[in-house]
């Protein structure tokens, strides 16, 4: 049952690293080599070979298994849900160790304390540390291991596998593993190690033509030295990074044979299922509630009252949900007064208004915006507003859970393991070491599954009835009753010289989450720059949501701008490229992006072109959006982008996540909105709450600029923030609308 | 009990008639490629063949699927395990992502080259518009469905980047 994914190299793979840290390896029976980072001194490799070995497999270390095949697997703590990270990561692991490709394999690392992403924790709490010299680097990894572990962060998200692990721990676990088995192999043919070569998991010695597999010298390079901060390849050097290696995890995903949350298979003869159903109103809970009908339904087996939800349980998931929706269930008055958007945006309001012209908390600052503002011969004004999104994953929210003979064991899509676990024992009175999570691929999660509310649920409705209980959420409850990308508004005022150059620039909105900088204009000189937040209340439960404060913030701040170059009568795209003559890397993105979407050539009859930049998650991304109107409504025909990451690992694996960016914020910007009816949200399913299909994506181009190895950004979340702007801005174009308030379709219904 | 072929095996099973056919599938047949996305039709993760036809196993009740033949994910590949042309584009194309309501897409693509061999981008869009791709992999399945049909040549990424 706990079956966690392996993907073979050649077809399938993934590499996973921790930290630059203590460095553990081992022998293992039978000769099979593991060599891997450990998190601290010792090596758990007896407790955690029946979590992560197979077969003949022998584990010697936390992290890489060299079978006697002369395979190398790499067990990888991040998770794999569409974003392509496992199999960059291993392509990481295996340049640095060269391993032969075509024999590397990648395996899901289990939920455990020992697969803690050290280097992603570190950089969400202190960036600065990122880069230390090498004397200091061990107190820090020492430091973040045991904060990481504390945390239980064992976390995937903030576009940071491949920047933060890939580079500080895969690639440090693949070069130490190599020194190791050079180290085995000189003592052994009684050769200097530096006159030994690796080439393709073979190890080579020119003078005496003595050749060997990794395989052979496996168990004698875990008795060697274990070197702390092995030297990395410089870029010239890499063979698989930076290479567009076909990802290990899609051949599983053409025949049907990958295994998601939702396909665990329940371990025993009778399982269950359940469906649930949750207080429409966040916060309210269960008053009464009539089960009489459901319970004379056939197979049916429980009907719970867990008083903040209701469960039916039964011997089919879709006999649960007829069962459900034969019951009614009376809630709580909710305490929020806030029943419709309307209200919301008049709490909004009431903040900003409030906060007045230098109110509220400062996010940023710079210069005297406000005395610029007097002197400044022109000014302009704008207010914008954003909707609750959804996350809508394809995959709907579900948790299998099993309580019996005092542990628990769980099956389940999350971003979190660990977390989820330590929620789940909190829920149903267990200590966390007394849960068994496993956390297969996840069919989408974009910030969604990095809340575990879902895994505590299915707990405690298995502790409830004693089945092990497959929970599923019909897509209207993860709809109506999730956590959200949060609504906002926000007010600008700019200042213009009298070369309409922005020499001011103020903002105040409501909503402030992550990360920190993205109300900020990046790159762009703005001598006077006023960033303020007025907090207001949230009627609705807010979740990071791909790109989190970016995917609002690209929208204001992009289409404020653009605002500003039209009120200046200069080119928008020209206007952006005068404020970026400190920001070479910006400049050389959008130059770029002038080349490659014709930016100087007519738009054509009806059609009008937008451009945005952003920069989010370490990577820069400018789009360009054509919009064709001459049906009335905005169609997005062909979209631009340009990427400067620093370095891609895996460009078509970047591209990729790139084109999935603009369709998921293209969607947003289109179609994205749930409104609020008596405090319930009002859109239930894809019918309401609508999807971008294929007869609407536009043609994407995506173009990448290497602009340099260290330090890297982000791919997942990075294309999302422009794409909004891109659009609304080209529509601008086409049609002199501003679109102030997404989404857009409402504009043109 | 019900009888019907999947995947060219004759199977039976006791359910509810009303049950649809994917919930069938997965939790009484064991075969877990079909997915469950919506539940109303509107998104197309739970696309299987009946009789050759695309339809929306979520909301097709197992009772229509007596005595007919249905297909699923685990149904296309020959008989000697060689992935289907359809499968084969997937992968040269690097389509998926999270790649959950890829075997519906493929599913899709699969019936549409079967009818039209050499589809047209309008014969695409309106074989494929009712399957949601959330992570937004769009283009590379219509380039993924050119190259199926023979009408363009599969991207050799590696040697592109």
């Amino acid at each position: 049952m706990n079956r966690l994914p392996e993907n073979k190299a050649g077809r399938g793979r993934a590499a996973r690293w921790t930290r630059r840290g203590v460095i553990g390896a081992g022998v293992l029976a039978g000769g099979a080599l593991l060599i891997g980072i450990g998190i601290r001194p010792g090596n758990p490799v007896g407790r955690l070979k029946p979590l992560v070995a197979q077969g003949d497999e022998e584990l010697v270390n936390s992290w890489v298994k060299i079978d006697t095949d002369n395979t190398v697997t790499a067990i990888v703590p991040h998770c794999e849900m569409g974003q392509g990270a496992h199999s960059v990561l291993g392509q990481m692991l295996a340049d640095e160790l060269d391993a032969d490709w075509d024999l590397v394999k990648v395996m899901q690392a289990p939920a455990d304390g020992n697969y803690v992403v050290t280097d992603t924790a570190r950089m969400f709490v202190a960036p600065f540390t990122m880069n230390a010299a090498d004397w200091i680097e061990p107190t820090y990894n020492g430091l973040f291991t045991q904060i990481a572990r504390l945390a239980d962060a064992m976390i995937t998200g903030g576009s940071s596998s491949i920047r933060t692990t890939g580079q500080h721990q895969m690639r440090i676990a693949g070069a130490a593993a190599r020194q190791m088995l050079v180290g085995a192999a000189a003592d052994a043919w009684g050769v200097p190690a530096n006159e030994i070569a690796t080439r393709d998991s073979m190890l080579i010695h020119a003078g005496s033509g003595k050749r060997a597999p990794y395989a052979e010298f496996a168990a004698a390079a875990a008795e060697q030295p274990m070197p702390q901060t092995p030297r990395l390849k410089d870029i010239g050097e890499y063979r698989l990074m930076g290479k567009s290696k076909a990802r290990t995890d899609i051949p599983g995903k053409v025949d049907g044979t990958a295994v998601f949350g939702i396909d665990a298979e329940i371990p025993a003869e009778h399982p269950a299922y359940a469906a649930v159903m949750r207080p429409p109103v966040p916060g309210t809970e269960v008053v009464s509630m009539d089960a009489e009908a459901a319970k004379a339904m056939p197979g049916v087996l429980q009907i719970l009252n867990m008083g903040d939800h209701v469960a039916v349980v039964a011997d089919s998931y879709w006999q649960a949900q007829q069962a459900l929706a034969a019951m009614t269930v009376e809630w709580s008055e909710p305490e929020s007064s806030i029943a419709t958007m309307e209200d919301q945006f008049a709490a909004f309001a009431a903040a900003l208004d409030e906060a007045g012209e230098s109110g509220g908390n400062e996010a940023a600052a710079k210069g005297d915006a406000r005395a610029a503002f007097a002197e400044a011969p022109r000014t302009i004004e704008a207010e914008y507003r954003v909707p609750y999104l959804a996350h809508a994953p394809m995959e709907p929210i579900n948790c299998t859970a099993w309580v019996h003979d005092g542990k628990c064991e769980i099956w389940t899509s999350t971003q979190v393991p660990l977390m989820a676990r330590k929620q789940a024992a909190a829920a149903i009175g267990l200590d966390a070491g007394d849960i068994t999570i496993h956390h297969p691929m996840l069919g989408g999660a974009f910030g969604r599954r990095l809340v575990s509310e879902y895994v505590a649920m299915a707990a405690r409705v298995a502790k409830a009835t004693g089945y092990p209980v497959k929970m599923i959420w019909s897509r209207e409850e993860d709809t109506q009753k999730s956590m959200y990308r949060p609504a906002d508004m926000i007010r600008f005022k700019g200042g213009l010289d009298a070369d309409g150059r922005l020499v001011s620039y103020d903002s105040i909105f409501t909503q402030r989450h992550d990360p920190a900088e993205a109300c900020v204009p990046a790159g762009y000189a703005i001598p006077n720059v006023s960033v303020r937040v007025a907090e207001a209340p949230l009627h609705l439960p807010f979740q990071a949501w791909r790109s989190v404060d970016h995917s609002q913030h690209g929208f204001f701040t992009e289409s404020f701008i653009d605002e500003a170059a039209h009120a200046a009568g200069i080119d928008p795209l020209d206007y952006r490229l005068a404020m970026l003559a400190d920001a070479p890397r910006h400049k050389a993105v959008l130059e770029r992006l002038r080349q490659v979407s014709g930016w100087d050539t007519p738009a054509g009859e009806g059609k009008g072109r937008g451009v945005a930049m952003v920069e989010s998650f370490g990577s820069i991304v400018a789009e360009v959006a054509e919009v064709d109107m001459t049906g009335g409504k905005p169609r997005a025909t062909k979209v631009w982008a340009v990427a400067d990451p620093g370095y891609a690992m895996n460009p078509d694996g970047f591209r990729n996540q790139i084109e999935g960016g603009i369709v998921f914020g293209l969607t947003a910007a289109l179609y994205g909105e749930l409104e609020l009816e008596g405090g319930r949200v009002k859109q239930s399913n894809f019918h309401d709450y609508r999807m971008l299909r294929m007869n609407e994506c536009p043609d994407i181009e995506v173009a990448l600029i290497n602009s340099g190895p260290v330090p890297i950004g982000g791919a997942g979340e990075p294309g999302v923030p422009p794409i909004a702007p891109a659009f609304t801005n080209a529509i601008f174009a086409a049609t002199g609308k501003r679109v102030r308030d997404l989404p857009v379709a409402r504009q043109f219904a | 009990m019900i009888e019907f072929t999947l995947n060219g095996n004759a199977v039976s099973v006791e359910a509810d008639p009303a049950m649809p056919i994917l919930w069938v599938v997965r939790e009484k047949l064991g075969l877990n490629g079909t997915k469950f996305g919506c539940g109303i039709a509107q998104c197309g993760a739970c696309t299987v063949h009946l009789d050759g036809q695309p339809i929306r196993s979520c909301s097709t009740p197992v009772s229509q699927a007596a005595g007919r033949a249905v297909t699923t994910i685990e149904g296309i590949a020959g008989p000697d395990g060689e992935l289907s042309r359809v499968q084969q584009a997937w992968i040269s194309e690097q389509v998926p992502q999270c790649g959950y309501c890829q075997s519906g897409q493929i599913m899709a693509a699969t019936a549409l080259l079967r009818d039209t061999p050499q589809p047209t981008d309008a014969q695409i869009d309106n074989a494929m518009a009712g399957n949601i791709c959330r992570c937004g992999t769009y283009t590379r399945i219509r380039r993924a469905i050119k190259v199926a049909a023979g009408m363009q040549d599969p991207r050799n990424a590696e040697a592109e980047a």
